[in-house]
């Protein structure tokens, strides 16, 4: 049980695919500029890398292997349809802001990249853990990067007052820059540069080393 | 229009304003000479099949579409996003043919990026864009080869900015996809300037 605890509990942040496997990274800046729709699309992209891991480590035996990237794309994207439209019934407003994000879950290369990697070796239930996983490793980066921008740009988290802001009458003055998108491409660099400064084994290796001696 | 094309390419660029095409963006961009072939797949891809989409979408899948063989009811706008992963798909698949017969050399030149581009989210983005924002026929082949070439000049200014950041000492922990991420940033923050442009 512990190798399964240890499976599970490894994308969280050794593994992050996000910071590591730079898997996914297309569509979760996107949403970041507010906590809300972090969560929204944390919760639906979950969802959906866990039921389609599911489907297709249960069906992995029948796939013939010529046909099965088409296959394992058209099983997401009627996973994602079904999100969005679940998203469209009973939260629209949010699914309004949420805009072409959800849809492009589909095209998001972490569950095309976990079908592949590990839902076709292995048995559902693995699979379906391993996408809990990853999906929560994927969530943690969004919320992190979400809390700071929403935080730091507007003073709320989840829309309520934490910071008292300068228009109310408190001290605190918003930094429009943080709901821009530079930011969240800043937030993100350093965010990964205090991983690798936690965990060194994650530190890329330098792959054109400068040379002490001087030539010529 | 030129105004929508200036948009496409600066103010709203795909890839930096809009996070779309990141994975490509981030793997492709340590060679220049690399990056500017993906560069001109992607232009030619997402000029091709943001007006075939529109098509698609404009006459199969809106509410009323079917209204000339007697079927105003059908609302097929759910299936848009199959369709144009069907077509992304397709299309990719016949440039590549076509390039393979006609113009072998650009062919090999761009190797395994042509298939590459299928999953590249900016590529369907693009599409979805023009089905939320309703643009028309004209509208929509603009902002195709604008968004294209706004991506292919975002990868191309980093993967130059990469070429040069070898011989920079870089600290450790910042290695690789950190100091990518932060030049990303510094590039999208120069690229905002561009939101202010208007045309006379």
């Amino acid at each position: 049980m512990s190798r399964r605890l240890r499976q599970f509990l490894s994308p969280l942040i050794d593994e992050n695919p996000i910071t590591l496997q730079i898997l996914g990274i297309c569509s979760a800046l996107a949403v970041t500029t507010s906590m809300t729709t972090a969560l929204t699309m944390s919760a639906a992209l979950t969802a959906v890398l866990m039921a389609s891991s599911g489907i297709i480590s249960a069906l992995r035996r029948h796939m013939p292997k010529q046909i099965r990237l088409i296959l394992q794309i058209t099983i997401i994207a009627s996973l994602v349809i079904v999100t969005d439209l679940i998203l469209q019934a009973y939260a629209f407003e949010i699914s309004k802001r949420l805009s072409i994000f959800v849809s492009l879950v589909v095209t998001n290369c972490l569950v095309l990249g976990r079908a592949e990697a590990f839902a076709m070796h292995n048995p559902p239930g693995p699979s379906i853990l391993d996408g809990l996983g990853n999906g929560l490793g994927y969530s943690l980066i969004l919320l992190i990067v979400g809390f700071v921008r929403e935080l730091l740009g507007r003073g709320t988290l989840f829309g309520f007052e934490v910071l008292a802001s300068v228009d109310t009458g408190g001290w605190f003055q918003p930094l429009g820059v943080m709901l821009l998108a530079p930011s969240a491409f800043f937030i993100l660099g350093l965010l990964i540069w205090a991983i690798r400064a936690w965990r060194p084994a994650q530190v890329e290796e330098n792959e054109y080393p400068l040379s002490a001696r001087v030539e010529g | 229009m030129s105004e929508l094309f200036l948009r496409a390419v600066f103010a709203d660029n795909l890839v930096l304003s809009y996070f779309l095409g990141l994975c490509t963006y981030l793997a492709i961009s340590k060679r220049l000479d690399t990056a500017l072939g993906l560069a001109a797949a992607m232009i030619v891809v997402q000029t091709l099949t943001l007006p075939i989409n529109f098509l698609i979408h404009q006459h199969l899948l809106l509410e009323g579409a079917w209204a000339w063989v007697g079927l105003p009811e059908v609302d097929l706008t759910f299936l848009k996003l199959i369709a144009f992963i069907g077509v992304i798909a397709a299309a990719v698949q016949m440039l590549e043919m076509a390039l393979d017969r006609y113009a072998p050399t650009l062919y090999r030149a761009l190797g395994i990026y042509l298939p590459l581009i299928t999953v590249n989210c900016a590529i369907l983005g693009g599409s979805l864009f023009m089905a939320e924002r309703k643009y028309d026929f004209a509208e929509s082949i603009v902002f195709g080869l604008g968004s294209g070439i706004g991506w292919a000049v975002a990868i191309a200014l980093l993967a130059a900015i990469r070429e040069r950041l070898r011989y920079a000492d870089v600290p450790e922990g910042l290695r690789g996809l950190g100091i990518t991420f932060v030049v990303t940033g510094l590039i999208s923050m120069g690229f905002t300037a561009f939101a202010s442009v208007t045309l006379p």
